[in-house]
Protein backbone atom coordinates (compact mmCIF):
# COMPACT_ATOMS: atom_id res chain seq x y z
CA UNK A 1 0.00 0.00 0.00
CA UNK A 2 1.33 3.41 -0.89
CA UNK A 3 1.37 5.68 2.13
CA UNK A 4 -0.28 9.07 1.87
CA UNK A 5 2.02 12.00 1.25
CA UNK A 6 2.91 13.42 4.65
CA UNK A 7 1.24 16.71 5.31
CA UNK A 8 2.94 19.05 7.69
CA UNK A 9 1.26 21.85 9.60
CA UNK A 10 3.14 24.13 7.20
CA UNK A 11 0.73 23.12 4.44
CA UNK A 12 -2.28 24.33 6.33
CA UNK A 13 -1.15 27.39 8.17
CA UNK A 14 -1.70 30.91 6.99
CA UNK A 15 1.56 32.71 6.48
CA UNK A 16 1.45 36.06 8.20
CA UNK A 17 4.20 38.60 7.47
CA UNK A 18 5.40 38.15 11.06
CA UNK A 19 5.82 34.38 10.72
CA UNK A 20 7.45 34.77 7.31
CA UNK A 21 9.97 37.15 8.87
CA UNK A 22 10.74 34.60 11.58
CA UNK A 23 11.24 31.87 8.98
CA UNK A 24 13.54 34.14 6.98
CA UNK A 25 15.65 35.06 10.02
CA UNK A 26 15.91 31.44 11.21
CA UNK A 27 16.75 30.35 7.67
CA UNK A 28 19.55 32.92 7.50
CA UNK A 29 20.82 31.76 10.89
CA UNK A 30 20.71 28.14 9.67
CA UNK A 31 22.73 29.08 6.58
CA UNK A 32 25.33 30.83 8.75
CA UNK A 33 25.57 27.77 11.03
CA UNK A 34 25.90 25.38 8.06
CA UNK A 35 28.69 27.56 6.70
CA UNK A 36 30.63 28.28 9.91
CA UNK A 37 30.40 24.66 11.13
CA UNK A 38 31.54 23.57 7.63
CA UNK A 39 28.91 20.80 7.51
CA UNK A 40 28.19 21.95 3.94
CA UNK A 41 31.78 21.12 2.96
CA UNK A 42 32.36 18.26 0.54
CA UNK A 43 35.66 17.66 2.34
CA UNK A 44 34.06 17.39 5.81
CA UNK A 45 31.44 14.94 4.43
CA UNK A 46 34.20 12.80 2.92
CA UNK A 47 36.11 12.82 6.23
CA UNK A 48 32.93 11.61 7.93
CA UNK A 49 32.34 8.72 5.50
CA UNK A 50 36.04 7.78 5.72
CA UNK A 51 35.96 7.92 9.53
CA UNK A 52 38.88 10.34 9.47
CA UNK A 53 37.36 12.97 11.71
CA UNK A 54 35.00 13.10 14.66
CA UNK A 55 33.81 16.55 13.59
CA UNK A 56 30.56 15.65 11.77
CA UNK A 57 29.63 12.99 14.31
CA UNK A 58 30.11 15.52 17.09
CA UNK A 59 28.01 18.14 15.32
CA UNK A 60 25.14 15.78 14.40
CA UNK A 61 25.28 14.08 17.81
CA UNK A 62 25.08 17.34 19.74
CA UNK A 63 22.31 18.56 17.40
CA UNK A 64 20.27 15.44 18.22
CA UNK A 65 20.86 15.88 21.96
CA UNK A 66 19.86 19.56 21.87
CA UNK A 67 16.82 18.79 19.70
CA UNK A 68 15.69 16.06 22.15
CA UNK A 69 16.08 18.41 25.14
CA UNK A 70 14.34 21.23 23.24
CA UNK A 71 11.40 18.99 22.30
CA UNK A 72 11.01 17.91 25.93
CA UNK A 73 11.11 21.53 27.16
CA UNK A 74 8.70 22.70 24.43
CA UNK A 75 6.28 19.93 25.36
CA UNK A 76 6.53 20.69 29.08
CA UNK A 77 6.04 24.43 28.57
CA UNK A 78 3.30 23.86 25.94
CA UNK A 79 4.95 26.33 23.57
CA UNK A 80 3.21 27.17 20.30
CA UNK A 81 4.77 27.95 16.94
CA UNK A 82 4.83 31.52 15.65
CA UNK A 83 1.54 30.89 13.83
CA UNK A 84 -0.13 29.24 16.81
CA UNK A 85 0.12 25.48 16.20
CA UNK A 86 1.45 23.13 18.82
CA UNK A 87 5.00 22.00 18.10
CA UNK A 88 5.49 18.29 17.59
CA UNK A 89 7.23 15.91 15.22
CA UNK A 90 4.67 13.71 13.47
CA UNK A 91 4.95 9.99 14.18
CA UNK A 92 6.31 8.21 11.12
CA UNK A 93 4.56 5.04 10.03
CA UNK A 94 6.98 2.12 9.96
CA UNK A 95 5.05 -0.11 7.55
CA UNK A 96 7.48 -2.58 6.04
CA UNK A 97 10.27 -0.10 6.53
CA UNK A 98 11.39 -0.51 2.92
CA UNK A 99 11.03 3.16 2.08
CA UNK A 100 13.34 4.12 4.95
CA UNK A 101 16.04 1.55 4.16
CA UNK A 102 15.92 1.92 0.38
CA UNK A 103 15.11 5.63 0.19
CA UNK A 104 17.72 6.28 2.86
CA UNK A 105 20.38 4.40 0.91
CA UNK A 106 19.53 6.31 -2.28
CA UNK A 107 19.74 9.56 -0.34
CA UNK A 108 23.10 8.49 1.11
CA UNK A 109 24.52 7.85 -2.37
CA UNK A 110 23.54 11.37 -3.38
CA UNK A 111 24.83 12.82 -0.10
CA UNK A 112 28.33 11.44 -0.73
CA UNK A 113 28.33 12.25 -4.47
CA UNK A 114 27.30 15.90 -4.09
CA UNK A 115 28.87 16.30 -0.66
CA UNK A 116 25.64 17.97 0.40
CA UNK A 117 22.15 17.31 1.69
CA UNK A 118 19.16 19.50 0.80
CA UNK A 119 19.80 22.46 3.15
CA UNK A 120 23.49 22.77 2.30
CA UNK A 121 22.71 22.67 -1.45
CA UNK A 122 21.18 26.12 -1.06
CA UNK A 123 23.85 27.36 1.35
CA UNK A 124 26.54 26.24 -1.13
CA UNK A 125 25.02 28.49 -3.80
CA UNK A 126 25.32 31.33 -1.28
CA UNK A 127 28.93 30.31 -0.74
CA UNK A 128 29.63 30.88 -4.43
CA UNK A 129 29.36 27.28 -5.68
CA UNK A 130 26.73 28.40 -8.20
CA UNK A 131 26.81 25.09 -10.11
CA UNK A 132 24.81 23.71 -7.17
CA UNK A 133 21.82 25.48 -8.74
CA UNK A 134 21.96 22.63 -11.27
CA UNK A 135 22.06 20.11 -8.39
CA UNK A 136 18.99 21.80 -6.83
CA UNK A 137 17.07 21.57 -10.12
CA UNK A 138 18.12 17.94 -10.46
CA UNK A 139 17.01 17.24 -6.87
CA UNK A 140 13.61 18.81 -7.66
CA UNK A 141 13.43 16.53 -10.70
CA UNK A 142 14.19 13.62 -8.35
CA UNK A 143 11.25 14.44 -6.08
CA UNK A 144 9.04 14.83 -9.15
CA UNK A 145 10.07 11.42 -10.52
CA UNK A 146 9.40 9.91 -7.09
CA UNK A 147 5.92 11.40 -7.26
CA UNK A 148 5.36 9.68 -10.62
CA UNK A 149 6.77 6.35 -9.47
CA UNK A 150 5.56 6.15 -5.88
CA UNK A 151 2.49 4.01 -6.58
CA UNK A 152 4.78 1.35 -8.05
CA UNK A 153 7.56 1.56 -5.43
CA UNK A 154 7.68 -0.71 -2.38
CA UNK A 155 7.12 1.18 0.85
CA UNK B 1 43.41 8.02 -1.54
CA UNK B 2 43.62 11.46 -3.18
CA UNK B 3 40.93 10.89 -5.86
CA UNK B 4 42.90 13.14 -8.19
CA UNK B 5 41.96 16.25 -6.25
CA UNK B 6 44.69 18.86 -6.00
CA UNK B 7 42.89 21.85 -4.57
CA UNK B 8 41.71 21.28 -0.99
CA UNK B 9 40.64 24.87 -0.34
CA UNK B 10 37.08 26.12 0.07
CA UNK B 11 33.90 24.13 0.69
CA UNK B 12 34.04 21.85 -2.37
CA UNK B 13 36.69 20.76 -4.89
CA UNK B 14 36.62 23.51 -7.52
CA UNK B 15 37.94 21.10 -10.16
CA UNK B 16 34.64 19.17 -10.00
CA UNK B 17 32.04 21.66 -8.80
CA UNK B 18 32.06 24.30 -11.53
CA UNK B 19 29.84 24.85 -14.56
CA UNK B 20 32.45 23.70 -17.10
CA UNK B 21 33.01 20.43 -15.24
CA UNK B 22 29.32 19.57 -15.73
CA UNK B 23 30.36 18.31 -19.16
CA UNK B 24 32.84 15.85 -17.65
CA UNK B 25 31.74 12.45 -16.32
CA UNK B 26 32.73 13.11 -12.71
CA UNK B 27 31.24 16.62 -12.73
CA UNK B 28 27.96 15.39 -14.23
CA UNK B 29 27.65 12.45 -11.84
CA UNK B 30 28.63 14.52 -8.79
CA UNK B 31 26.23 17.39 -9.46
CA UNK B 32 23.38 16.11 -11.65
CA UNK B 33 23.15 12.42 -10.69
CA UNK B 34 24.03 13.18 -7.05
CA UNK B 35 21.45 15.96 -6.88
CA UNK B 36 18.79 13.72 -8.42
CA UNK B 37 19.50 10.96 -5.86
CA UNK B 38 19.33 13.49 -3.00
CA UNK B 39 15.89 14.65 -4.15
CA UNK B 40 14.52 11.22 -5.00
CA UNK B 41 15.94 9.66 -1.80
CA UNK B 42 14.61 12.44 0.42
CA UNK B 43 11.11 12.07 -1.00
CA UNK B 44 11.20 8.25 -0.92
CA UNK B 45 12.58 8.06 2.64
CA UNK B 46 10.24 10.82 3.82
CA UNK B 47 13.01 13.02 5.19
CA UNK B 48 16.64 14.06 4.96
CA UNK B 49 19.44 14.70 7.41
CA UNK B 50 17.49 17.25 9.41
CA UNK B 51 14.14 15.43 9.22
CA UNK B 52 15.36 11.93 10.05
CA UNK B 53 18.86 12.16 11.57
CA UNK B 54 18.20 15.14 13.82
CA UNK B 55 14.44 15.58 14.38
CA UNK B 56 13.52 11.92 13.99
CA UNK B 57 16.27 10.52 16.22
CA UNK B 58 15.68 13.28 18.79
CA UNK B 59 12.08 12.03 18.88
CA UNK B 60 13.24 8.38 19.24
CA UNK B 61 11.54 7.17 16.06
CA UNK B 62 12.54 3.75 14.71
CA UNK B 63 11.77 4.63 11.05
CA UNK B 64 14.28 7.49 11.32
CA UNK B 65 16.96 5.16 12.70
CA UNK B 66 16.44 2.85 9.72
CA UNK B 67 16.66 5.82 7.37
CA UNK B 68 19.88 7.07 9.00
CA UNK B 69 21.45 3.62 8.70
CA UNK B 70 20.44 3.78 5.02
CA UNK B 71 22.05 7.25 4.67
CA UNK B 72 25.29 5.76 5.90
CA UNK B 73 25.08 2.60 3.81
CA UNK B 74 24.59 4.73 0.69
CA UNK B 75 27.30 7.19 1.70
CA UNK B 76 29.83 4.42 2.32
CA UNK B 77 28.96 2.73 -1.00
CA UNK B 78 29.47 5.98 -2.89
CA UNK B 79 32.63 6.90 -1.00
CA UNK B 80 34.45 3.58 -1.32
CA UNK B 81 33.10 2.24 -4.63
CA UNK B 82 31.65 5.02 -6.82
CA UNK B 83 34.03 7.91 -6.11
CA UNK B 84 37.23 5.90 -6.69
CA UNK B 85 35.82 4.71 -10.06
CA UNK B 86 34.63 8.15 -10.99
CA UNK B 87 37.74 10.08 -9.94
CA UNK B 88 40.33 7.62 -11.21
CA UNK B 89 40.80 9.71 -14.34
Amino acid sequence: MTPPIATTPLDQQKSSPASLTVYLLLGIAFGVVLTKSEVLSWFRIQEMFRFQSFRMYGIIGSAIAIAAISLALIKRAGLKSVSGESISIPEKMLGHGVRYALGGTIFGLGWALTGACPGPLFALVGNGITVMLAAILSALAGTWVYGLARARLPH
Amino acid sequence: MKLGIHDFSGVAPHEIFNWHALLTLRGFVSVIVGGFLVGFGTAYAGGCTSGHAISGLANFQLPSLIAVLGFFAGGLLATFFLLPLLFRV
